[in-house]
């Protein structure tokens, strides 16, 4: 495939237009939030909780706050306003006064004159705790008899799915049971934010890295107990989020040190703290049973989710409903009785991550559809070809699926790509299993095939009111653009250019400031940026195109419906008028915003039944690994994927997000977990929590299925969910190809293989 | 901090800087940054596991943030920034942007450092040799084939410039 932009190409949408901020990122130029500085500036600093449970019966401040060089220890009694935050119940506390529930839990702040200044005021306070048996089991969560340990409950929602005939039965019945570790997203760029206070004290601007600027000034002022309008935010460059922006960390924390001091106060968080700073990936334990016809068909599903949503809310309740709702995969399914659970426990808070739920559950369904192949005798792509669901199938909500469902074309387009070539006897130790540590035997070396397939839903779901907003201006042959849309690295800055270009007929697209001068765009998550600010963007152009239509069809003369844009060009269609755009806005300046919202969704009912969804997108993944049997590790070789995208809008980009997406999904399968024992974080760094780097980096051969959605404003669908999906169940699959081992859950650990 | 005192210079890019009121426990990172202005350097472990602070230091690439900073007195410190002038990017600078290389770019000042510090020490590695250089620089966003596109666009370029 080639991706590569050549120079006469104009870059508009289907081109592999280059990033505009691309090579100031590589020059180290490119301002990261942790790359502002002030004058004056203060660095902020949290103390947080030893103990995952434990009441607090004393805080003493008074030895940090004599420290040379410190300004300000804050406490839950500074907090003006709320005392508490949450993205869709406030339920946690800005700091922790009479309990804390996690380790890790903030409970004081303090300002000095240098970060190792705060280090030591940090270990100058005094806390005085009483600790408690933390909770950290879901089945401990879910037992009636357990006490509470947040006055909202243990549990944090409950959603029973009845669809079709609970007693509908098959020839046969596969059941398993499986169980996922909690991943963190590991973005690179830190937690980080400056907080410049307005001189009267009455407003507060924050320079913050974040997936949704609008959420966070809502939380924040209420904290602050300021009007919004008082609380301005900017993105400060996000080094990589994948759902861990979503939620509150440090913003609320940075803003009250500044106001409490006066001078502006940056705030950026160590890796360690960013492993306690931030929501995680639901670990969870899914049971599934399947009834099938003796051919395979997949008459019913029962089974349980439970999902640890640890000691705080964050999205745990939609975290659960995309888990439930998507359970049965990308397979048709006409009867189904499930329950899901998502709990509250003494373990770090979890909430959005990369896949939002359906993570989990493809892992179980996927699971199951192995084990169906094998009860029935067909192979995996048979099985999953047999069931595969299709346009106007529904979920197990009982909503149809309306648009392009081409689940088995993703399939067959991806097994018709190339094997591997086998493990040469020549392979040198960096290309086997181990890697340079590698100390067994090539006799050892096994290799497996396996497969996942998934559907996920794009955009919000159950009702919730999602838009975004985006303003366009046009005059001297230049279009600028803004939007409040959290640039994480996807690249929406580049897709929102090519749609201005294609629209405008325009080179030059200029991008405003990032920053909450204007409406929300919603968040950076849920694959919804393509299709929400691309759809705002793409209507605020197309509004400015009219106006300059009425404008040369008013000095020429014409009917402004004879003219479209040709290229650079105004064409007249009737006539022989041809202008360029840049001499058509000589002079003019039209400005128009357009906010873009989808369409409706609902709740779901006490069945689980409902049109809770937008849209759908699928992707199926073949994995080929390498299992060194004796030693328990494992080589993912290549990778094999076709994805249903809609319509490529840039193929080098998309191309990227694949790519990202596979590798933490290899990351979920083979070797990223947060070990907790006890409530207890056993590996919060980098050294401790690993992550795929360059060596493990499998081949990736990628095929977009381009079917244009008719719902979707460019056509595309959102590609940044997609790709981590179904890649970790085939991983394992593949694992357990190679080693006959019925492996139940991920990551899959060595002593998992070898034990 | 007010317990401060220490005043030397670091060589940065080829200029004396000197670095005034600073404790003596500070990384090389945290001055080349912080005291400095040299925000190219990226700090995201500051444990040594993720590349993002790679500067050469007499021409080794090292983690800046396990060098003190101190003890760099005397050493020639090359940052990203130091690599070429901000109006002519480097060849390994243009590959990156061309082949997709860079999504949120925090990882990105580090492996070009990492990257040049490879072509210039084996100016044609095979592509375990380019996968080995490079896998002490974390990347999260882009699972790295973009990444390893680039490099291959460098050296095939280099080697088509040479014959
Ligand atoms: S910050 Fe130095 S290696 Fe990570
Ligand atoms: S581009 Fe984001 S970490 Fe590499």
């Amino acid at each position: 495939m080639s991706t590569r932009t050549t120079s006469k190409q104009r870059e508009v949408l289907g081109v592999s237009a280059l990033r505009p901020d691309g090579l100031a990122k590589t020059q180290g130029t490119f301002s990261f939030s942790s790359d502002y500085t002030a004058d004056n500036m203060l660095w902020g600093a949290t103390l947080r909780s030893p103990h995952p449970y434990a009441r607090i019966i004393s805080i003493d401040i008074s030895e940090a706050i004599k420290i040379d060089g410190v300004e300000t220890v804050l406490l839950a009694s500074d907090v003006p306003g709320k005392l508490t935050y949450g993205l869709i119940a406030s339920d946690q506390p800005v700091f922790a006064s009479e309990f804390v529930r996690y380790m890790g839990e903030p409970i004081a702040a303090v300002a000095a004159d240098h970060p190792e200044t705060c280090r030591r005021a940090l270990d100058a306070i005094v806390v005085h705790y009483e600790v408690l048996k933390p909770l950290t089991s879901i089945e401990d969560a879910l037992n009636p008899n357990t006490p509470s340990i947040h006055p909202d409950g243990n549990v944090f929602r409950h959603q029973h799915i009845l669809h079709g005939d609970a007693n509908a039965t098959g020839d046969i019945v596969v059941e398993g049971e499986y169980e996922i570790g909690m991943q963190d997203q590991a973005f690179l760029g830190l937690e980080a934010a400056l907080a410049y206070p307005d001189s009267d004290g009455s407003g507060i601007e924050l320079v913050v890295a974040t997936q949704w600027l609008h959420e966070d000034q809502k939380q924040i002022a209420d904290c602050l107990a300021m009007p919004k309008e008082k609380v301005r935010l900017q993105l400060g460059g996000v080094g990589g989020a994948f759902g861990a922006r979503e939620d509150i960390s440090l913003q609320v924390h940075t803003c009250l040190l500044a106001l409490r001091t006066g001078r502006p106060v940056k705030m950026q968080y160590t890796r360690e703290e960013s492993f306690f700073g931030h929501v995680h990936r639901h670990p969870g334990v899914i049971s599934l049973k399947h009834h099938v016809t003796n051919e395979g068909r997949i008459v019913k599903i029962e089974g349980t989710m439970k999902l640890d949503g640890g000691a705080y809310a964050s999205t745990s309740s939609a975290v659960l409903i995309n888990g439930v709702t998507h359970i049965q995969g990308p397979y048709k399914c006409p009867n189904a009785v499930f329950d899901g659970y998502a709990v509250r426990t003494n373990n770090p808070p979890c909430g959005a991550m990369r896949g939002f739920g359906v993570v989990q559950a493809c892992f179980a369904h996927e699971g199951q559809m192995d084990k169906i192949a094998k009860a029935v005798g067909k192979s995996p792509v048979e099985v999953r070809l047999l069931n595969a669901m299709e346009k106007g199938d529904t979920l197990i909500t009982g909503q149809p699926v309306e648009s392009v469902a081409p689940v088995a074309r993703c399939i067959r387009e991806t097994d018709a790509l190339p094997l591997p070539e086998p493990l040469s006897l020549s392979a040198g130790t960096m290309e086997l299993p181990g890697g340079s540590g590698r100390t067994s035997e090539l006799h050892n070396i096994k290799r497996g095939i396996g497969w996942g397939v998934s559907i996920k839903n794009l955009m919000y779901s159950e009702g919730f009111d999602d838009s975004a907003e985006a303003r366009c201006t046009l005059g001297d042959g230049v279009a600028t653009l803004k939007f409040a849309t959290a640039e994480v690295g996807q690249g929406f800055v580049v897709l929102a250019q090519q749609i201005a270009r294609t629209v405008l007929g325009v080179d030059v697209v200029v991008l405003d400031r990032i920053d909450t001068n204007i409406g929300s765009a919603g968040s950076t998550s849920a694959s919804r940026q393509t299709w929400m600010s691309g759809g705002a963007v793409d209507g605020a152009c197309r509004l400015v195109r009219e106006r300059l239509f009425e404008h040369v069809a008013h000095m020429h003369g014409l009917d402004p419906l004879q003219l479209i844009i040709e290229d650079t060009d105004i064409v007249d269609t009737m006539g022989p008028l041809r202008i360029s755009v840049s001499e058509a806005s000589k002079g003019v300046k039209i400005t128009q915003t357009f906010l873009h919202q989808h369409r409706k969704t609902e709740e779901l009912d006490e069945n689980g039944q409902g049109n809770c969804h937008v849209a759908f997108a699928f992707v199926a993944h073949r994995a080929v690994v390498d299992v060194d049997v004796e030693l328990g590790l494992v080589k993912v070789v290549q990778i094999a994927t076709a994805q249903d995208v809609g319509r490529s809008l840039n193929p080098l980009a998309l191309l990227g997000q694949i790519e990202g997406g596979i590798a933490q999904g290899l990351g979920l399968a083979v070797m990223e977990e947060i070990i907790m024992q006890n409530g207890i974080v056993k590996n919060p760094s980098f050294t401790d929590y690993l992550l795929p780097t360059a060596l493990d980096a499998p081949d990736v051969l990628f095929i977009p299925i381009e079917e244009p959605d008719p719902q979707a404003p460019l056509g595309a669908k959102g590609v940044g969910e997609p790709p981590c999906i179904s890649v970790t169940p085939a991983i394992v699959a593949a694992i357990r190809d190679a080693t006959g081992i019925d492996l139940k859950r991920t990551p899959v650990r060595p002593q998992d293989i070898c034990l | 901090m007010s317990t401060s005192s220490e005043i030397y210079s670091l060589r940065v890019n080829g200029t004396d800087q000197h670095v005034k009121d600073a404790w003596i426990g500070e990384s090389l990172l945290y001055v080349l940054r912080e005291r400095l202005g040299f925000m190219g350097s990226k700090g995201a472990c500051e444990q040594g596991e993720c590349g993002s602070c790679t500067v050469l230091i007499n021409n080794d690439a090292v983690c800046s943030c396990l060098v003190m900073a101190a003890s760099a007195i005397d050493t020639d410190i090359i940052t990203v920034e130091g690599l070429a002038p901000s109006e002519s990017p480097n060849d390994i600078q243009q590959a990156f942007v061309a082949e997709g290389a860079v999504q949120c770019g925090f990882c990105t000042p580090g492996l070009i450092v990492a990257v040049h510090h490879l072509l210039e020490t084996n100016s044609s590695p095979s592509e375990i040799e380019v996968k080995e250089a490079l896998s002490g620089n974390i990347c999260r966003c882009t699972g790295y084939g973009r990444i390893f596109s680039a490099v291959q666009l460098v050296i095939s370029q280099r080697e088509k410039s040479i014959s």
